[in-house]
């Protein structure tokens, strides 16, 4: 009992810097080249839907930010990152205005996903798995949000059969170390010092990979470059 | 001149048998791309109440029979699926339309044994009535050869279906507000001839175009996917109809709620003889109102009906279940 509160010091003090003051890898996501034009969405049949919206919203294959920034890029450790388990928290995908709030998720393999219907119509929730399970769930207004897990990495694309225009990701990983761009910014902080593949997919653009090495608590800086496809 | 474009042909022939040496030569060099030799595979087992089936038993009739359309490595390519509309079923990715387990989980041997004899109607699965009870258990084993995830996993727990409640102008009633209000007419349409709003833009999960179901077509003899009695009904909105739009109802539909439902959804075939349409007829053709009350139906009505708060949540749990 004496020794046991020395230990705790020092596996602390061991810890607390990988954990807490370890590397960053963060940099942009870029795209060279003219993406495809978004189309609108006509909600016209759906108009509990259409009327959330004051101007039409478009497809979101391919999201832009300012300076050729690219959005919606799932940026992720694929190799040398350590073999961490899902997180306790669920990760939410809301269904809102006959979107998918976010467009993409990611989350751990194991991770608890809550699928909630914030609409006035009903939902079916479809991720098209091909390595994991495929399902498809009625989501009634009002009904309770929808949970499940995905055993396997994969990246799922889901879909609601009712309102053909709804389409989102689930991005399945084993890490979680990973990150997803915004105005083409990502970060991944907390690495312990070791030599890591960094992975960036798009939907639309295909992955990209990197090879960083990361000794201390240093932030590494590196770039993604996607080359827009032309239809 | 001849000579000369004689000697021009033979060196294009020469050039061209080299090039076709060489490129055969770098593809050993090349990127594992082309189609693997068969693995050898796993023997796999099926069993219907007493019969046992097995894999080694069904390999020819499925040569014979099946392969044709479902393929010799049972992924839907066989030499005539291109012509079939809908598609094979790929057993590669042992994704069933007809089960009696819930949606995303493997069917029961029963399932597949069944679907074989019943075959799939709308569709170019004929009716295998012609099998003998052995050979389908020896091909439902065999189908499970293609795919890891018979090995993985196990098939998901048949739904529990409580007896059916009698039928009434109220239960029918209250099928057709669950209709609207489950939005099924998004896809079926008001009258479920299969003409909705959204019908014309389904796919599969392949991304073939798909039809729903419309049940004002067929006559006496009109059948459905998965069955054609009220239970089958019942079991295909509770499961869903895997790889196809058709969501599973289990978590939003409570089981005496799925009686009314199977019971409006039978007054939609109105060409088709049923006990349903009879008691229609009978309250003089047009279906009254839903009022909401009536969702608390007095015990008496049927034994079947839960009568206690207490059992209802059972039943919930059992029928509806996760």
């Amino acid at each position: 009992m004496r020794t046991s509160k020395p230990c705790i010091a020092i596996l602390m003090a061991m810890l607390c810097p990988a954990l807490m003051f370890g590397g960053t890898i963060s940099g942009k996501v870029t795209y060279t080249g003219t993406p495809v034009r978004q189309k609108p969405i006509d909600m016209s049949k759906e108009p509990s839907c259409a009327k959330q919206h004051a101007t039409p919203v478009t497809t979101e294959t391919v999201v832009t930010g300012t300076n050729n920034t690219l959005d919606n890029v799932v940026v992720y450790i694929s190799a040398g990152g350590d073999d961490a388990n899902a997180p306790a928290q669920a990760v939410t995908f809301t269904q809102k205005g006959c979107q998918y709030l976010p467009h993409v998720i990611a989350l751990h393999t194991g991770q608890e996903l809550q699928v909630v219907n914030a609409d006035q119509t009903s939902h079916n929730i479809h991720p098209l798995a091909k390595v994991n399970r495929e399902w498809n769930k009625s989501q009634p207004p009002g009904s309770p949000a929808i949970q499940d897990k995905f055993d396997q990495p994969e990246f799922i694309s889901v879909k609601c059969n009712i309102h053909p225009w709804m389409h989102g990701w689930f991005v399945v990983l084993k890490t979680n170390h990973y990150s997803i761009s915004k105005d083409g910014g990502f970060s991944l902080p907390n690495l312990p010092p070791g030599k890591y593949t960094v992975t960036a997919w798009h939907e639309d653009y295909g992955t990209q990979t990197q090879d960083v090495t990361i000794t201390g608590n240093e932030t590494k800086a590196i770039d993604f470059s996607f080359k827009a496809k032309a239809y | 001149m001849d000579n000369l474009k004689r000697v021009h042909f033979f060196s294009a022939i020469l050039s061209f048998v080299l090039a076709a040496g060489f490129t055969a030569v770098r593809a050993q060099d090349a990127p594992d791309v082309g189609p693997h030799p068969p693995q050898p595979v796993k023997a796999m087992e099926s069993h219907i109440g007493n019969i046992a089936g097995h894999s080694a038993g069904g390999k020819s009739d499925y040569r014979r029979y099946c392969a044709g359309c479902h393929g010799d490595l049972g992924d839907g390519n066989g030499e005539n699926a291109v012509w079939l509309d809908p598609k094979p079923r790929n057993f590669t990715l042992a994704t069933f339309k007809c089960r009696s387990t819930l949606t995303g989980t493997l069917p029961t041997d029963e399932d597949l044994f069944n679907t074989i004899a019943r075959g799939l109607t709308n569709s170019n699965m004929p009716i295998w009535n012609t099998f003998t009870k052995q050979q389908r258990a020896d091909l439902v084993a065999y189908i499970k050869t293609f795919s890891p995830r018979w090995e993985k996993e196990k098939p998901g727990d048949a739904i529990k279906i409580p007896a059916e409640p009698p039928v009434t102008i109220e239960s029918i009633s209250h099928g057709k507000a669950l209709f609207t209000k489950l939005e099924c007419w998004k896809c079926h349409g008001p009258q479920g001839k299969g003409d909705g709003p959204s019908a014309a833009t389904l796919t599969d999960s392949q991304d073939n175009p798909i039809r729903p179901y419309n049940f004002a077509g067929g006559g006496d003899d009109s059948r459905f996917k998965c069955g054609s009695t009220n239970s089958d009904i019942y079991k295909i909105f509770i499961t869903g109809v895997d790889g196809t739009p058709m969501p599973s109802f289990a978590d939003v539909i409570q089981p005496n709620d799925a009686w009314d439902l199977v019971h409006f959804l039978r007054t939609l075939q109105v060409k088709r003889h049923s006990k349903e349409n009879d008691v229609l007829k009978a309250a003089g053709g047009a279906i009254p109102a839903y009022v909401e009350k009536q969702a608390a139906a007095p015990a008496s009505q049927s034994e079947n009906r839960p009568a206690a708060p207490a059992s209802q949540s059972e039943n919930r749990a059992a029928g509806g279940g996760n």
